[in-house]
């Protein structure tokens, strides 16, 4: 480690100004305050600032990515062996799944980073760490089986229409792993909806047993299919799903960690859950079909919901960033997801278009609450005055 | 505007400021990227190559001589009616260009249904003629609208390019990505087909113009 740090130190001035290498400065940043803490101090005055930066900040998620991306690995091998008939061993499933996912991962990082480096080398910006967070979603939220350029294409519109117009990590109005997926979801529908792209070679039809059907509990309920798929199993997330999704297990893990480093808003994830419920809890009311007597905990172990309620939805840049904002936006989110989910058979997944939805929404939510306190106020100041 | 300028008496047909007339809404004063105007039909008949260019030239036949005809007029008409008189001129040019389509080119006049007739509402058409047929000699006020006409039909022709060939695979119903790359995996992107990449399509030149040049940039 030393060698390193000692490395770093000799080869630093040749990227400082007037060095050899000075246009590749924030490339030269980027890679040194990703392997260790800035050295950078404050002169003036003193500010009271938590020790972690934004890298950490978002290694930290990473970190709480990891159960659910692992129990993904797993499942998708898992899925593989059941639609061909086969019982493999946890180690083997495993690796069929990571041989499956790293690629995605991969594909995302190396696209996604490499527009972000062209972007802050022409403008002279500093590397955004941004999305490390967002490469990894992105594998997270779209099924096994698609294309790899297809990844790249999306990932790529994302970083340059979803970020980089807007001015890069900070200023985007919309999360940007959502934004890939929404284009994969609406660029080419085929890949990424029906009941075959969920589990590793389906598509191609090799060897699979008779009756086995690859549809998602979420699919089947969108198309007014009742689904049997037991509580535990969506729970623990033995069934078809986006590579990240299916284990609400793993993502509460994820959660527990988000929570207790203060990182991910508690707010907005028990809000969120609560306009789910109350959602559905009208929707039992009026019960005119199957799909309206789906009773809460179901609607919230299916499909995406828990990890965009976790991951997506409470990502700082584009939500509320007022406590009581927080609430609502939570809320509001939660409603439109079921409501999207049971209203229209050809968005199954609802999470993804309400989390968009409520972004843009999510200013304006800030602007009234904060004109709110303002008005409390002065109306204070005003009755101590008379 | 600095294109209202007087312009000197006896001067060739192509001086230089008319040469300006003409090619100043290719660049800096593009009515869609720059003006902002005719937004509403670049995204609607972009979708393929071929009723984009006829709606380019219907556009700019229509500017062209609404403007030569508002400028030859120009001095008789009463400033409290004048909009009207724009706009029975214009419908009157419309109606005439829209009988032509339907009568040489059936098929791609309906597939332009409704925004042949829409031209009369395009806001270039009006802002070329408040802006500069009003107040300009009838040469001139001609050369202006054949400039924005092909201004305007410059971005229709480049964004329904990109739609075309990624959406469909084709350029002018031509199929030019070839077989091979479709059975390699290649899929056509549905979403070019769809209104809001138009949308994209324009910020993304807006995008690429305003960062070469840089005195476009609003405050």
């Amino acid at each position: 480690m030393k060698a390193l740090r000692n490395y770093i130190d000799k080869i630093k001035p040749n990227f400082e100004k007037g060095g050899k290498y000075e246009k590749l400065q924030s490339t030269f940043d980027a890679i040194e305050t990703f392997l260790y803490v800035p050295k950078k101090v404050t002169f003036k005055g003193s500010h009271i600032r938590d020790s972690i930066d934004m890298k950490r900040t978002m290694s930290v998620v990473l970190i709480a990515l990891m159960p659910a991306l692992l129990f993904g690995m797993w499942n998708v091998g898992y899925q593989h062996s059941l639609s061909i008939g086969e019982s493999n061993g946890i180690f083997d499933n495993f690796l069929f799944g990571a041989i499956k996912v790293i690629p995605l991962i991969a594909v995302s990082y190396i696209t996604g980073l490499g527009i972000e480096f062209i972007f802050a080398q022409y403008r002279g910006h500093e590397v955004n760490e941004g999305f490390l967070v967002s490469g990894m979603l992105i594998p997270m939220i779209v099924p096994i089986d698609i294309p790899l350029w297809m990844l790249a294409v999306a990932t790529a519109f994302a970083v340059i229409f979803g970020k980089e117009v807007f001015g890069g990590t900070g200023m985007n109005v919309f999360n940007p792993a959502l934004i890939a997926r929404a284009f994969i979801f609406f660029a080419y529908p085929a890949q990424i909806t029906g009941d075959k792209i969920w589990i590793a070679g389906l598509t191609e039809g090799k060897g699979v047993i008779d009756g086995f059907s690859g549809a998602t509990p979420l699919g089947n309920w969108g198309q007014n299919v009742v689904d049997n798929t037991s509580f535990i199993d969506m729970f623990l997330g033995f069934m078809p799903g986006s590579i990240g999704e299916t284990s609400k297990l793993a993502i509460l893990i994820g959660a527990g960690i988000l929570i207790f480093t203060g990182i991910g808003s508690w707010r907005i994830m028990i809000s969120t859950l609560l306009g789910a419920v109350f959602m559905t809890l009208i929707f039992n009311l009026f019960a005119a079909n199957e799909y309206m007597k789906v009773d809460p905990l179901t609607h919230i172990v299916m499909g995406g919901f828990l990890f965009g309620a976790v991951f997506m939805a409470t990502d700082p840049v584009s939500a509320s960033q007022t406590n009581k904002g927080k609430y609502i936006y939570g809320f509001i989110l939660g409603i439109f997801a079921i409501m999207i989910r049971v209203f229209n058979p050809a968005y199954p997944e609802g999470m993804m278009l309400a989390i968009l939805l409520m972004n843009t929404f999510a200013p304006l939510i800030d602007y009234y609450i904060i004109e709110a306190n303002i008005n409390r106020r002065l109306k204070r100041v005003k009755k101590a005055v008379n | 505007m600095s294109d209202t300028n007087q312009i000197k008496k006896r001067e060739p047909l192509f001086s230089a400021q008319n040469i300006k007339l003409l090619k100043g809404p290719f660049n800096d004063n593009n009515p869609i990227t720059v003006q902002v105007l005719g937004i509403c039909s670049a995204l609607a008949v972009t979708v393929q190559m071929k009723p984009a260019i006829v709606m380019a030239l219907s556009v700019m036949i229509v500017t062209a001589f609404s403007n030569l005809i508002i400028s030859i007029m120009r001095n008789g008409i009463p400033p409290s009616i004048r909009i009207i008189v724009q706009l029975v001129v214009i419908a009157a040019l419309v109606i005439i260009v829209d009988q032509l389509l339907k009568a040489f080119v059936y098929d791609v006049s309906k597939k332009l249904s409704v925004f042949v007739g829409l031209i009369i509402t395009n806001c270039i058409l009006m802002g070329r003629l408040e802006a500069f047929a009003m107040a300009n000699k009838p040469w001139q006020s001609f050369l202006d609208g054949i400039g924005n006409g092909l201004g305007y039909g410059l971005i229709l022709v480049v964004v329904s390019f990109f739609r075309e060939l990624l959406g469909y695979g084709k350029i002018l119903g031509y199929q030019v990505i070839p077989d091979s790359f479709y059975q390699a995996g290649y899929v056509n992107n549905g979403m070019m087909i769809l209104p809001p990449m138009a949308l994209i399509t324009v910020g993304t030149i807006i995008w690429i113009q305003r960062s070469k040049n840089r005195d476009l940039i609003e405050k």
